[in-house]
């Protein structure tokens, strides 16, 4: 190995022609620049817009996207499942259109920017006429330019924190004038008047917990306390000990994943109980009963639009459906009926349109029926939610939830809560 | 071969191999490949994945650097890719509300007002200059805080962690003014080209691609200096290197700035292409992440930490797509596959098939034709067969 004479030599040799040959490159490239934003914007997305769905062969494609790995893979795996289930039915019915689907999964692992990665390439790379998924605001949020960009449809299965109605969008869950609203309706006609809020840090309950203090606050409840708990967090002692303190009437829960199991044992250890003190969640459905532990949660309220004990016929079909699909013990729930709904109403709204293209589906979604498992739901081309009943249940010893009050119909869906004096202020 | 020179010349010669024509060679085709085959070859999505997995090899780069040259095994370097990309996404979204509006998500979970802090970010030459300037800030204060009182080793990278993880809380208590755990998205513009039009997202990757291959380049020339050999030395020797009259924690304050700033760079960059950036891009996991790239890569080469981050953030996505529901498995398989088979990473494979020949070679006359008993049922056997 001979010796370099110096390292001066080497520098000098190597780097000032490659980086001269970059910045050359660089400004070659700049000068061939695309539409900047101030000229005519709106020609230049639409230009990027172009769908590529295929629909001359026998089958059209269509795209779940779930987390099937990271936190939130156990809540989501459930509605991956419903999907599969509605997918075989619809397949082995005939398909959309004489069209069988072909189902494209994707992982979103729990992280918004998967999401909105594995979203495009689904619209972009698989081409698929729509995508069924999300679950958690933060997913939805990441995912909602992504579908404008491209013009293409997300079918949106969860109860959410609302203000938001996109066209790309169909959200088949509840939205807050269908959940937190009438679970709140309830909590005043049993005589409540004081409440506590215990949530997660994230947008979906402090944006809830917004709501519930302006609806409180029209309706002469006091809130004694609001407390957040990072996702993800397991201690509790000083969270409970101060709603014993404040001593409410009720508690208002919008926390999130394991912190229920956390929460609800050490709600029991401090000796607070259903009877004097019920706790209502927003996010406790069938699925979470399990984890928690039915002797943590028997007798708390829970607020959604579907339990696995609503009696109906087409309820029925499904949880035997689903029971023979994927195992006797497996039990149903809210959003993943939402989003075996959300695959049902795609194909009305296709049928209706007689077309695949996403602006003939949006301008044939409007009044669209299907007959669910939760009772008939209607689609409302404005604002792109579902008309759905509230309902509000008691957890019972057999880990289900029992429907201890309902709205007398459905609810038509206002996402910016327009139709409420109170709320003025709050979108 | 005699005298201090030329023995530092021969160990300086050994460090840089393989060699000065070898190391243009290969870069002049790296950058052929960047910068001319992939964007022909890859659909628009793909690149955009690519642009991304660039962004991402950037903060490599400067862990390789910080980590297998200096030492520092650093856990926390989310926290510097995640100042760039927040400065970047923060001025994206003034830009998209134009002169004195209020970003969108400011009106639906904030007051409706954007706080002063904000206000400087208005301006693309304030932004640019924060993007470096803030990473560098923070990792000069932290760095001299910590070097100076001789934390190492194990005690720094609990450091470094505890500091994105504490980081990514921040970000998703603040939701107001940082956006929570939704983060920042949505952008329409960067610096007044629309980001939507496919040309302007070549751009993008092309920039992306241009700007990892200079960091390349510097991170060759600071390998190759007298500061890359103190930097060496430091790692391998602190207390004899203070003792020649050189301050260890200036050394390790410097390149642990210089790693900050690719890092912030990269995640700068990683807004505009990916679209999005999130507390979950920079808290504990993906700062381990990085370093998994880096260490399959092969922390200590050149290119190992670049190769090894493509590599894995490829393998992720390509895996993810095939087996939803499996790939996470895959990948784990891989990760032990690699550290238990090849400890110095990817880029020690071809050293260590070119050490077996030269090794089959001289053992050839004192062992001939034994192919049969040769201790080879191992990973390389046509490195043993010669």
């Amino acid at each position: 190995m001979r010796p370099r004479s110096s390292t001066g030599t080497t520098r000098t040799g190597t780097t000032r022609p490659v980086v001269a040959s970059l910045a050359v490159l660089a400004v070659a490239a700049l000068s061939a620049c695309g539409a900047r934003v101030d000229a005519a914007s709106g020609d230049a997305s639409a230009s990027a817009a172009e769908g590529c769905v295929d629909t001359s062969g026998d089958t059209v494609k269509v795209g779940f996207l779930n987390s099937l790995s990271g936190t939130m893979a156990i809540s989501e795996q459930t509605v991956h499942d419903s999907l599969q289930l509605a997918a075989g039915e619809i397949n082995a019915d005939g398909g959309v259109l004489g069209k069988q689907l072909e189902i494209v999964s994707e992982d979103g692992q729990s992280e918004p920017t998967v999401f909105a990665e594995k979203a495009t390439k689904l619209i972009t790379s698989d081409c698929v006429a729509a995508v069924f998924g999300g679950w958690t605001s933060a997913s939805r949020k990441a995912m909602l330019p992504v579908f404008e960009a491209n013009d293409s449809l997300l079918f949106y299965p969860v109860q959410y924190e609302g203000l938001e109605a996109s066209e790309n969008i169909f959200y088949t869950g509840a939205t807050t004038n269908q959940q937190i609203v009438p679970a709140l309706d309830y909590l005043a006609e049993q005589g409540t008047t004081s409440l506590f809020l215990v949530g997660s840090d994230y947008v979906f309950p402090r944006t809830a917990n917004k709501i519930i203090n302006a609806y409180a606050e029209a309706h002469g409840i006091e809130i004694v306390g609001e407390e957040y708990a990072p996702l993800g967090h397991t201690d509790f002692s000083t969270i409970v000990n101060k709603v014993k303190a404040a001593g409410a009437d009720a508690v208002f829960n919008t926390l999130n994943g394991d912190s229920n199991v956390a929460f609800f044992k050490e709600y029991n250890n401090a000796g607070l109980s259903a009877d004097d003190m019920p706790v209502v969640s927003v996010s406790i459905a069938e699925e979470e009963v399990g984890g928690i532990g039915v002797d943590n949660i028997e007798g708390q309220l829970t607020a959604w639009n579907y339990y696995q004990t609503v009696d109906s016929p087409e309820n029925d079909a499904f949880v035997k459906a689903f029971q023979a699909e994927y195992g006797d013990d497996r039990v149903t729930s809210d959003p993943m009926e939402a989003a075996y709904t959300s695959l049902y109403l795609w194909k009305a709204m296709v049928e209706k349109a007689d077309s695949f293209d996403v602006a003939d589906v949006q301008a044939a979604a409007d009044g669209v029926t299907f007959d669910a498992p939760e009772g008939t739901v209607v689609v409302d081309g404005e604002n792109h939610h579902v008309a759905k009943t509230a309902l509000v249940g008691r957890i019972g010893e057999d880990g289900l939830i029992h429907t201890e009050w309902s709205s007398e119909e459905p609810i038509e869906p206002d996402p910016f809560l327009e139709g409420y004096d109170w709320a003025d202020g709050l979108s | 071969m005699t005298g201090s020179t030329s023995t530092r010349t021969a160990r300086l010669s050994a460090l840089v191999r393989p060699g000065r024509a070898r190391a243009t060679a290969g870069f002049g085709l790296a950058a052929v490949l960047l910068l001319a085959v992939a964007p022909v070859l890859l659909s628009p999505f793909r690149l955009g994945l690519l642009g991304k997995f660039l962004c991402l090899a950037m903060v490599a780069v400067g862990i390789g650097l910080a980590w297998g040259r200096g030492g520092l095994l650093t856990l926390g370097q989310g926290v510097y890719f995640g100042l760039g990309a927040y400065v970047m996404a923060m001025h994206l979204k003034l830009a998209d509300a134009g002169p004195g509006g209020v970003p969108d998500f400011m009106l639906l979970y904030g007051t409706g007002e954007v706080p002063g802090w904000w206000e400087p970010l208005r301006s693309p030459a304030v932004a640019l200059a924060l993007v470096v300037l803030v990473p560098a800030a923070l990792a000069a204060a932290l760095g001299w805080a910590v070097f100076t009182r001789r934390v190492r080793g194990a005690y720094f990278a609990i450091l470094s962690q505890a500091l994105a993880a504490a980081f990514a809380i921040l970000l998703i208590g603040q939701q107001q003014t940082t956006g929570g755990t939704n983060g920042l998205n949505g952008f329409r513009s960067f610096f007044g080209y629309d980001l939507a039009d496919p040309v302007n997202q070549r751009m993008l990757y092309l920039i992306a691609a241009g700007v990892l291959l200079v960091m390349v380049v510097g991170a060759r020339q600071l390998m190759v200096s007298r500061f890359g050999e103190v930097l060496v030395a430091v790692r391998d020797q602190e207390d004899r290197v203070r003792f020649l009259g050189y301050d260890p924690a200036a050394v390790k304050t410097v390149v642990y700035v210089v790693a900050a700033v690719m890092a912030a760079v990269g995640g700068a960059l990683f807004v505009p292409i990916v679209g999005i950036v999130s507390p979950a891009d920079v808290g504990v996991v993906p700062s381990i992440g990085f370093l998994v790239g880096v260490a399959i890569g092969g922390r200590a080469t050149l290119l190992g930490p670049v190769l090894g981050s493509v590599a894995v953030s490829w393998a992720q996505t390509s895996l993810s797509e095939q087996f939803p529901s499996g790939w996470i498995y895959l990948q784990g398989a891989l990760f032990v596959l690699v550290v238990a088979f090849l400890p110095g990473g990817l880029a020690s494979v071809v050293p260590m098939l070119r050490r077996r020949r030269r090794a089959g070679r001289e053992a050839e006359p004192e062992a001939p034709a034994a192919p049969g008993d040769a201790p080879s049922p191992d990973l390389l056997p046509e490195g043993s067969r010669a």
